[in-house]
C-alpha cells in the first residue's frame, strides 16, 4: 500500500526539482545567449525554489563570471547550479557523531512548533537502536496536549523507554531525571524532546536556555548535540529561526523534515551558506524508517531536477 | 535582517529626485525592488509577477512623480493592492441551512490543524453560543486524537468518544450523526496532516468530504510556508475544495507572503489568523495587518497587541495618571525599562515598527549592548525610594554606593541620571500639551514618548543625531503616540 521509501524520495524529488528544472527550461529553449535578461529570469527561479534573493544572486553572478554572454543549454545551467549548491552543501552534510563512551550521549532537539521533531525523535530512536546502540528518549514537550502521548507511542515502537512526567511538568527537570535514569541504566544515547517554540517568544527561549543550562549541570559537555528540526516548506524565515535558536541555545546541526512532498527544502542552501551548520538527516515520511542521510550532491541534483 | 521596501524604494527614488526627470529604468528599477521584497516575503513567482503586471501603471503614475516623497507614495500604491486583495468579502464563517453544520479542517503534517480546530470550536461556542462537537479523524499521528480530547476538555467543548481502530471516513459519519442526535450545531472534523502528493490520503480526505458535506473546508496553513504554498493551496483546493484558509503562526516574524500565494491561487478568502498555542489565540483576519508584514513596513497592530498583553493595565493607568501631571521618577522609568525588556527589548520593539529598518541597521552597527536596559534596571534597583522618588538627592558617596550595588559605574549612574532628567522633561512638556484629554493607553503615550528618548539619550553614538535617531525627523508622527484608531486593547 505504502510506497517505499526509495519511490518516495523520488516521487518528492522530481515533483520539487520539476518546478526548477521546468523554470530553468521555460527560460532557455534549446540554447539561448546568457545576457541580462535570462540572468533575471533564472534568479527568479532560483528564488521560487525557495533559495532566497540573496543566495539567488550569487549562483547567477557566479553562471554569469563563466558564461555571460555565451550560448548555454537548459542542462548546462542547471549542471552548474547544481555544482554550485554541491559546493555549498558539502562541508555541511554530516551525520551526527554518537561517541558511545559518554554513557548517555545527550542530544537536545528544538525547533518551531509542527517542524517534526517528536516524529524525527522516533526515527532517531529507531535508527540508532537497530545499529545496537541503547536509547532512550525523555518527553520534554510538557506543554502541548498528548505531547507526552505521543512519544510514547513512538517508545513502544522501537522499544526504547520514555521518561515522562505529567503535562504541565517542569521541562528542565525532566531533562535532569532523564539524564539521571540514563546514567543510572547506562544508556548509550538519550534523545530529549522540547516543545516547539516560535522563536520570537522571548519567555519560550528563555525556558529552553534553562533547559540546557540544567542539562549542563549534570555533564558540562552536554548536550553534546542540539538538533534543530526544520520543515522543508518553510521559506526564507527559516534563515531568522536558525539565527535565533542558534543564538540562544548553541544549535550544533540541523535535520530537514518533510521532505517527501513538492517542497524541496531550497531555503537550507542559504542556511548553509550563511550559518555553516551541519545538515545531519532528512525527514521523508511518517513512518519509523523514513530518515535519510544528508548527501549534499544527492540533494543538489534533486533540487535541479538532474539524475 | 530584511531591508523594507520603504529602504529599498527610498534609494531608488532619492536618487531619482536629484536628477528631477523619471526615465523608464527607474521604473523598472523600483519595481524591480518590489519583487524581490514581495519574494523575500515567500510571495510565489507567479503571483509576485501578476502583481507587478497590475500596480506598475498605478505605481509611477503622475500624482506618485509630484508627490514630495514617491518613495512612500510607491509603497502606499502597493499597500493598497496588497490589502485588496488580501480582503474579501465573506471572511466570517457561512453556517446557514440545517444544523449541525459540518466544518471540515484540512492541511499539511503541523500546519496547526488540532490547535485551531479547537480555537475555532472554542470561538463558535463563547462568542456565537453554537453547540459545538469535535471529532479528531487523525488515526495516523500517534496520540492526536487524545490531543483534540484533551483541547476539548480545556476549552469545554465536547468530542466524539474515540472508537479505536476506526477509520476516518466513518469517524465522520459517527461524528455527523451524534451531532444529529445530540443537537448540535456544529460538528468540526479534525483531519490528519497529509502530503497534497500523498494520492491515497488525498482520496480519504475526499471521500470524508462527501459522507459529511462539509458547509467549510478550511485550509490551516503555517505563515511561514515558503514558496510551495502555491502547490499546497491548488492541490487541496483542487482536490478536495476549500471555502477558506486559517493562517497560523502570525504570532512568529515571518513575513507571510504564502498568505497572498494561497489567497490568490485558491481565490478563498483567508477567515482566521492564528496567534499563539493558548485556546483564545484566534482572530478575525485583517488584511492590512498582513499586507504591512508582506511588505516589511511592520506590523504596528501586533505591537499594540504585544504592550496590551505585557504592559499591566494598572500600571499604565497610574503612569498615565503621573504624566499628566508631569511627574515621572525613577520608578516610573524603571517600570518602563522592564515593559520594554519583556517586550523583547528595544530590538524586539523596533522590528514591529515600521520604518525603522534603517535606525535597526545603525544599532546593530553602533555596537549597542542589548544588556544595557538590564544594567539601568539594575541602577534604579540599587537606590532607596527615597532616591528613586528624588533624584536630587544622589550626591558622589550615594553614587558610588549606586554603583557598587548594580556592579556598574559612577559614569553609568550619571548617564542613567542625565537620561531620566532628559526623559522628565519631556514628560512635563507632554503634560503641558496633554491637558486636553487622558493619555493615550501603554505605549501610545508613555512608552512612545520613552522610546525616543531611550535612543536619543546620548547613550548610542550615532543614534541620536537629527533627522537619524529615533529623537529626528525621521519616523512617522505614529511615533510619538500611535495614530488614533488603534484598537485600545
Amino acid at each position: 500500500m505504502a510506497l517505499t521509501w526509495f519511490q518516495k524520495i523520488k516521487q518528492g524529488l522530481t515533483k520539487t526539482s520539476s518546478r526548477l528544472a521546468d523554470g530553468v527550461a521555460g527560460i532557455f529553449t534549446g540554447k539561448r545567449r546568457l545576457d541580462d535578461d535570462a540572468l533575471e529570469e533564472l534568479e527568479e527561479v532560483l528564488i521560487s525554489a525557495d533559495l532566497g534573493p540573496a543566495m539567488a544572486a550569487r549562483m547567477v553572478a557566479e553562471l554569469a563570471k563563466n558564461k555571460f554572454d555565451k550560448e548555454i543549454s537548459d542542462l548546462e545551467v542547471r549542471e552548474a547550479f547544481a555544482a554550485h549548491v554541491t559546493s555549498v552543501l558539502e562541508p555541511v552534510a554530516k551525520p551526527i557523531a554518537v561517541d558511545r563512551t559518554r554513557k548517555p550521549h545527550i542530544v537536545l532537539v528544538v525547533g518551531v512548533n509542527g517542524s517534526g521533531k517528536t516524529t524525527t525523535i522516533g526515527k532517531l530512536a529507531k535508527h540508532y537502536s537497530e545499529q545496537g546502540l541503547t536509547v532512550m528518549l525523555a518527553a520534554g514537550d510538557t506543554f502541548r496536549a498528548a505531547a507526552v502521548e505521543q512519544l510514547k507511542v513512538w517508545g513502544e515502537r522501537t522499544n526504547c523507554p520514555v521518561i515522562a512526567k505529567e503535562t504541565g511538568a517542569d521541562a528542565a527537570s525532566l531533562a535532569f531525571d532523564a539524564i539521571q535514569q540514563a546514567k543510572e541504566q547506562n544508556v548509550d544515547l538519550l534523545l530529549i524532546d522540547t516543545a516547539g517554540r516560535l522563536h520570537n517568544k522571548t519567555g519560550l527561549m528563555q525556558e529552553l536556555q534553562k533547559v540546557v543550562r540544567v542539562i549542563g549541570k549534570q555533564d558540562p559537555d552536554a548536550p553534546h548535540d542540539t538538533i534543530m528540526v526544520l520543515d522543508a516548506t518553510t521559506g526564507q524565515n527559516a534563515v531568522q529561526q536558525v539565527s535565533v535558536f542558534g543564538d540562544m541555545v548553541k544549535v550544533t546541526g540541523l535535520v530537514l523534515t518533510k521532505l517527501d512532498g513538492t517542497a524541496k527544502g531550497g531555503v537550507m542552501v542559504a542556511l548553509a551558506d550563511r550559518f555553516g551548520l551541519p545538515v545531519h538527516c532528512i525527514g521523508v515520511g511518517e513512518q519509523a524508517d523514513d530518515l535519510r542521510a544528508f548527501t549534499a550532491n544527492d540533494f543538489a541534483r534533486g533540487l535541479m531536477g538532474l539524475e | 535582517m530584511f531591508e523594507s521596501l520603504s529602504d529599498r524604494l527610498g534609494g531608488v527614488f532619492d536618487a531619482l529626485k536629484k536628477r528631477g526627470s523619471l526615465k523608464a529604468g527607474d521604473v523598472d528599477a523600483a519595481m524591480r525592488d518590489i519583487r524581490i521584497a514581495l519574494l523575500e516575503a515567500d510571495v510565489a513567482l507567479p503571483v509576485v509577477k501578476d502583481f507587478i503586471a497590475k500596480v506598475k501603471e498605478e505605481a509611477v503614475g503622475e500624482q506618485v512623480l509630484k508627490s514630495v516623497t514617491p518613495g512612500q507614495q510607491v509603497v502606499k500604491v502597493v499597500h493598497d493592492a496588497l490589502v485588496g486583495l488580501l480582503q474579501s468579502d465573506d471572511q466570517d464563517l457561512t453556517l446557514i441551512g440545517e444544523p449541525p453544520h459540518a466544518i471540515l479542517m484540512v492541511g499539511l503534517q503541523g500546519s496547526g490543524k488540532t490547535t485551531s480546530t479547537a480555537k475555532i470550536a472554542k470561538r463558535l461556542t463563547e462568542k456565537d453560543r453554537k453547540k459545538v462537537l469535535m471529532a479528531s479523524l487523525d488515526v495516523y499521528r500517534p496520540a492526536a486524537q487524545e490531543q483534540l480530547k484533551i483541547l476539548g476538555e480545556q476549552t469545554g467543548v465536547a468530542t466524539l468518544p474515540i472508537v479505536a481502530g476506526q477509520m476516518p471516513v466513518d469517524i465522520a459519519k459517527r461524528a455527523m450523526n451524534a451531532g444529529r442526535l445530540g443537537g448540535y450545531d456544529v460538528v468540526m472534523l479534525d483531519t490528519a496532516g497529509r502530503l497534497h502528493v500523498d494520492e491515497q490520503l488525498m482520496a480519504e480526505v475526499a471521500a470524508v468530504r462527501d459522507a459529511a458535506k462539509p458547509r467549510e473546508t478550511l485550509l490551516v496553513a503555517d505563515s511561514m510556508t515558503g514558496q510551495d504554498a502555491v502547490t499546497v493551496a491548488k492541490s487541496f483546493e483542487d482536490r478536495v475544495g476549500l471555502t477558506g484558509i486559517v493562517l497560523t503562526r502570525v504570532d512568529g516574524d515571518a513575513r507571510g507572503g504564502a498568505a497572498l500565494s494561497m489567497r490568490q491561487v485558491t481565490g478563498k478568502p483567508i477567515k482566521f489568523l492564528g496567534t499563539g498555542e493558548k485556546m483564545d489565540g484566534l482572530e478575525a483576519f485583517r488584511a492590512d495587518r498582513v499586507a504591512g508584514r508582506i511588505l516589511g513596513m511592520g506590523d504596528v497592530v501586533s505591537l499594540v497587541e504585544k504592550a496590551a498583553e505585557t504592559i499591566e493595565a494598572e500600571e499604565a493607568e497610574k503612569i498615565a495618571r503621573k504624566m499628566q501631571k508631569g511627574e515621572f521618577d525613577l520608578d516610573d522609568m524603571a517600570s518602563q525599562l522592564k515593559q520594554m525588556r519583556k517586550m523583547g527589548g528595544l530590538e524586539g520593539v523596533m522590528g514591529l515598527l515600521p520604518g525603522v529598518g534603517k535606525i535597526k541597521k545603525q544599532m546593530a552597527g553602533a555596537n549597542i549592548d542589548p544588556k544595557m536596559m538590564l544594567r539601568q534596571e539594575a541602577i534604579i534597583s540599587s537606590m532607596t525610594p527615597q532616591e528613586r522618588r528624588n533624584p536630587g538627592v544622589l550626591h558622589a558617596s550615594r553614587k558610588r554606593r549606586v554603583a557598587a550595588g548594580s556592579g556598574t559605574s559612577v559614569q553609568d549612574v550619571n548617564k542613567l541620571l542625565k537620561q531620566h532628567q532628559m526623559m522628565a522633561k519631556m514628560m512635563k512638556q507632554v503634560a503641558k500639551m496633554g491637558k486636553k484629554g487622558k493619555m493615550p493607553f501603554g505605549l501610545g503615550g508613555p512608552g512612545g514618548a520613552d522610546l525616543s528618548q531611550l535612543m536619543g539619550g546620548g547613550q548610542m553614538p550615532g543614534l541620536g543625531g537629527p533627522g537619524q535617531g529615533l529623537g529626528g525627523g525621521q519616523l512617522p508622527p505614529g511615533m510619538g503616540g500611535f495614530p488614533p484608531g488603534f484598537p485600545k486593547k
